[in-house]
């Protein structure tokens, strides 16, 4: 931030209004202005951005506690044990998207602004996205190491997450903004949301599988980014909505 | 106005009186053919060279099935309706039909599993057709614990109506990417649901039964509907008078 | 609505937000009924009303978030909803949530409302939050954070319509007095206020709605709808 110098004795009032109303337009936050908070806001909530990883590495450690440690298996499972757990951090981690904004009242200001809420809600999906979709997704190799998981399948995993990640957040976003006036959406969020996340779900554990097969898997990828793409023009216009429903309540 | 019928359509009342007369025609419509349908299908139509008697569940399992997935796209246009004109009886019929939907898809998946026994014999395969339905299965359920939640009712309505509709986009894609999976993972040698290859004297008592099911269905939506309508409207002077009540009752 | 065909068209326009008829509902309950009040230029209003009298309602009706009501909300002239996007753009709104975020500093905060550095510290130590500006909002007190959220109507340039939810809640008998200055300051400039409050308001010209005038008694509403 630019930081100009404020004397407290004399203040500059040489851009001070002129003494009379007029109807200006509003001094709307541009979409950059609008990541930077939504960033500098997830930085300040550490616990947010670290908590999911928490969770995806501590309940992928207990996987083989629970399946039993042969190799064979665990390699075969590896890679939907990794998916089912990223779908699962991001879920959770999704319930405090609009949250914050909507008890402390930034997100009704937001909603009186002329501009769509398209772009606010692309703004924090974006955000919620770099602290834990990418962070998911960068931890995953280690993981698929620790789960015997073919080292042919190191590159999809990662990439099938960061893509299939971002739709992910974007999709709960939806349900995250029609729980938002709920007191505990927790539990409901998850049901709602789980079946919409199908689709990713198939082909981002479907990449990692063609790919061990010893097939190409660039046709998953594919639809991976297609679906991020519909996800992306069309799950923010459904979050605003609902959002604005839930400013109703 | 050229509008006027569209709100009095959205009138509950309106919905309620002229329903009185046109729900016995449809229940005995959906009865008659239910009743036909199934003494036809069960005692009429041939056996199946390869699966015998067992294959004769179709009379209940496909109907259901393609109704289940009607009914989603019904609520979910109700849903719209209700959004776009603000049309509060759209919301109703959308609440309606969320549980019968859902009651269908699990008949759908009931009978399904009952077929899969002597079929495959196993109860539940991982087969596209059931999985897919296993998740339009949740979707319902979704919806219905959405609109349930809220304490204030229009929220509910907006909110699960909006929930239907994502789910509308979504339902195409679920079942492609469900399909593509089933191929993935197994050999389709287990299709033995061609519509295609069915016989005609198989045939005509499955569409009787379909035609029954979609009546049966309008019916009970009807019914559903107008009992929901009674229940939000109960502080109504209509609905007083309806109920034989002189003087306002003390429940709030 | 037909009596001012050009008021769009007009460059020196008249900021009138004009209710007539209007009452609202929520739950199936009635809060008030058949509302009138205009709120011209250079004029405030006070909306008075025990707890539950509808007075948020009222509010997130006249801002657009609540759209259960019935009868006409004129904003210059022309109808609610068409021109509610016309009045979001002069409106200045503080509700019971101040829109304060409490993971950013008050400069940050008034940042984010699109003020400028020099702005924004001017605004703060005309609230009396000097030396608070880089502390985070979690940290201040809420008297302090309601200060954050009325340091919006210091910056320049303000917007002509304020409506403002219990904007005289926690704040000490200083911060009362500096915002009843503000609020008479604007006054003189052609703006005008709508807020909710439950202590008399020291400004001029005020007029007093009360919600309670508008209730409707629910025994005579129902026996009234026996007797039709």
């Amino acid at each position: 931030m630019r930081v100009e110098p404020f004397d407290r004795a004399n203040p500059d009032l040489s851009k001070r209004d002129s003494g009379s109303v007029k109807s200006v337009p509003p001094r709307v936050p541009g979409f950059y202005t609008l990541l930077r908070t939504e960033f500098t806001l997830a930085v300040r909530r550490r616990s947010d951005i670290v908590n999911p990883l928490l969770f995806f590495v501590t309940v992928l450690a207990m996987m083989p506690l629970g399946i039993g440690p042969e190799p064979e298996m665990l390699a075969r499972m590896a890679a939907g044990l990794i998916w089912v757990m990223a779908l699962l951090a991001t879920l959770l981690s999704q319930e405090s998207l609009f949250r914050g904004d909507y008890e402390d009242g930034s997100l009704e200001q937001l909603a009186l602004q002329p501009q769509p809420l398209y772009f606010p809600v692309l703004a924090k999906v974006v955000v919620h996205w770099l602290v834990t979709g990418m962070p998911l997704a960068l931890l995953s190799p280690l993981l698929g190491m620790m789960l015997n998981l073919g080292e042919a399948g190191y590159w999809p995993l990662f990439v099938s997450l960061a893509l299939g990640t971002a739709s992910l957040s974007l999709i709960g976003a939806v349900g995250a903004a029609l729980t938002v006036a709920l007191r505990r959406p927790g539990l409901l969020l998850a049901l709602i949301i789980m079946p919409l996340y199908v689709p990713v779900l198939i082909f981002g554990t479907g990449a990692v599988q063609a790919a061990l097969d010893g097939y190409g898997y660039g046709p998953q990828m594919a639809i991976l980014g297609a679906i991020l793409a519909a996800a992306a023009a069309l799950a923010p216009l459904a979050a605003a909505g609902a959002i604005r429903i839930s400013l109703e309540n | 106005m050229s509008w006027q019928w569209f709100h009095r359509l959205g009138s509950p009342r309106w919905f309620y009186q002229k329903t009185s007369v046109w729900l016995p025609w449809l229940g005995t419509a959906s009865l008659l053919l239910l009743a036909v349908g199934i003494a036809w299908g069960l005692g009429f139509a041939p056996e199946d060279f390869k699966q015998g008697n067992s294959y004769r569940i179709i009379y209940i399992h496909v109907p259901a099935a393609f109704l289940a997935l009607a009914g989603y796209y019904i609520m979910a246009i109700c849903g719209a309706i209700g959004l776009i004109w603000k049309m509060k009886l759209s919301f109703v019929v959308m609440r309606a039909a969320a549980p019968i939907g859902a009651a269908l898809t699990f008949i759908a998946l009931f009978t399904g599993a009952v077929w899969g026994k002597p079929t495959w014999g196993t109860y539940w395969v991982w087969d596209a057709r059931i999985t897919s339905m296993l998740i339009l299965f949740f979707l319902y359920l979704g919806v219905m614990a959405l609109s349930g939640a809220f304490a204030r009712e229009q929220s509910g309505d907006k909110a699960s109506a909006l929930l239907a509709l994502v789910g509308t986009v979504n339902i195409p894609i679920i079942y492609k990417s469900v399909d593509w999976w089933f191929t993935l993972h197994q050999p389709a040698t287990l299709k033995l649901t061609e519509a295609s290859t069915i016989d005609p004297s198989m045939f005509y008592p499955l569409i009787t039964m379909i035609a029954g099911f979609y009546l049966f269905y309008a019916w009970v939506l009807t019914l559903h509907t107008r009992s929901l309508i009674l229940q939000r409207e109960w502080r109504t002077q209509w609905v007083r008078e309806l109920l034989g009540q002189s003087a306002p009752a003390a429940k709030v | 609505m037909s009596a001012q065909p050009d008021t769009a068209t007009n460059t020196v326009r008249e900021l009138t937000l004009c209710v007539s008829g209007l009452s609202c509902e929520r739950d199936g309950r009635v809060l008030f009924e058949g509302l009138e009040f205009t709120l011209n230029t250079g004029a405030a209003l006070q909306i008075v009303g025990a707890n539950g009298a509808g007075k948020s309602t009222l509010i997130r009706t006249l801002i657009g978030t609540a759209s259960d009501y019935t009868g006409d909300i004129l904003w210059q002239g022309a109808p609610f909803p068409k021109s509610l996007p016309e009045l979001r753009t002069s409106l200045l709104y503080i509700g019971h949530n101040a829109g304060v975020r409490r993971g950013l500093t008050p400069l940050e905060n008034l940042a984010w409302y699109g003020a400028s550095r020099s702005d924004a510290m001017m605004a703060l130590d005309a609230v009396g939050l000097y030396g608070f500006e880089d502390v985070l909002c979690q940290q201040l007190s809420a008297g302090q954070n309601r200060r954050v959220a009325l340091a919006r109507l210091y910056l320049p340039d303000p917007a002509p319509l304020w409506i403002l939810d219990e904007p005289l809640a926690a704040l000490d008998v200083a911060g009362v007095a500096s915002l009843e200055t503000q609020m008479r300051d604007h006054l003189q400039r052609g703006g005008s206020v709508l807020l909710t409050s439950h202590q008399p308001v020291d400004v001029a010209p005020l007029e007093k709605l009360n919600l309670a005038d508008f209730q409707p008694c629910p025994e005579e509403n129902l026996e009234q709808a026996y007797a039709s």
